[in-house]
């Protein structure tokens, strides 16, 4: 059974609030007891991803939680938007794909520096992303 | 307006990101870098970024921006301070910063510009050299 044992919820509609949520991210990393290189996975994927929400779905949320499962501690980031939603999501996890003005690299990257990687997203709904990297 | 300070070196520019960088600060130090390297005739560029705790992809955009913008103006750029763990995390995240000079720290910066422009330490204070 997964247990949350502290989270934090943070609302990001902008640049300066994507290095808040960086920050808290980093927090919690160190809290876990993450070495610096993971510290640095979690924090870059997080910088993607939120990005992503701020540049395409119009800001929402990001759910920082510490989470148990069985004797396993991990970190989990979910991002939350209800913007115009991923039209095709098999094509948005391709490297180099990018409806933007990016370099395509933003959810298959975010996507290998994490152990576990979800995405939903619903046209005209939104869109979450959640990530997990086990201590 | 909040600005990223862009320090003259002889014949470069060293410009230290210390803060953690928001577009339009990254906007302004383009817009800066690019005025002063007409300004000064500055021949290299030094981006210091040892203070940095990640390099994301927009990041990385603005450094290969920054790059090319610079030797549209002939001038180089060279990427400096690097930390171990924000490099392993590029590659994993797929930032390669082609076309960027890169050197270990400052010092080791400045003389991989001298070699490139075959400047020698005592004429350093000639930035119009080849005219």
């Amino acid at each position: 059974m997964e247990s949350t044992v502290k989270s934090d919820t943070l609302v990001v509609k902008n640049p300066q609030e994507i290095i808040l949520a960086r920050q808290k991210v980093r927090e919690y990393a160190r809290l876990l007891g993450f070495n610096l290189v993971d510290q640095t996975k979690l924090i870059t994927a997080t910088s993607e991803l939120a990005r992503n929400m701020v540049e395409y779905g119009g800001g929402g949320i990001v759910v920082i939680e510490l989470i148990y499962v069985r004797e396993h501690r991990g970190l989990r980031v979910t991002f939350e938007d209800q913007g115009p939603g991923i039209a095709d999501l098999e094509m948005a996890m391709q490297d180099g794909f990018t409806t933007g003005n990016g370099l395509g690299h933003g959810l298959p990257g975010a996507k290998r520096l994490v152990n576990e990687f979800e995405i939903d997203s619903k046209i005209g709904v939104g869109t979450r992303v959640s990530l997990v990297r086990w201590v | 307006m909040e600005r990223i300070p862009i320090i003259k070196m002889g014949p470069f520019l060293l410009v230290t990101i210390q803060v953690d960088m928001h577009d339009r600060l990254v906007m302004a130090l383009q817009e800066d870098l690019t005025e002063l390297v007409s300004a000064t005739g500055a021949r290299g560029v030094l981006i210091d970024i040892s203070s940095l705790d990640m390099v994301d992809s927009y990041i990385g955009r603005m450094l290969g921006g920054i790059a090319s913008i610079t030797s549209l103006m002939n001038a180089y750029t060279v990427v400096v301070g690097m930390q171990p763990a924000v490099a392993i995390t590029m590659v994993e995240l797929g930032i390669s910063l082609q076309g960027v000079m890169t050197a270990l720290n400052v010092e080791k910066g400045m003389d991989l510009l001298r070699a490139t422009l075959m400047i020698s330490p005592d004429q350093d204070h000639g930035i119009d050299r080849e005219e």
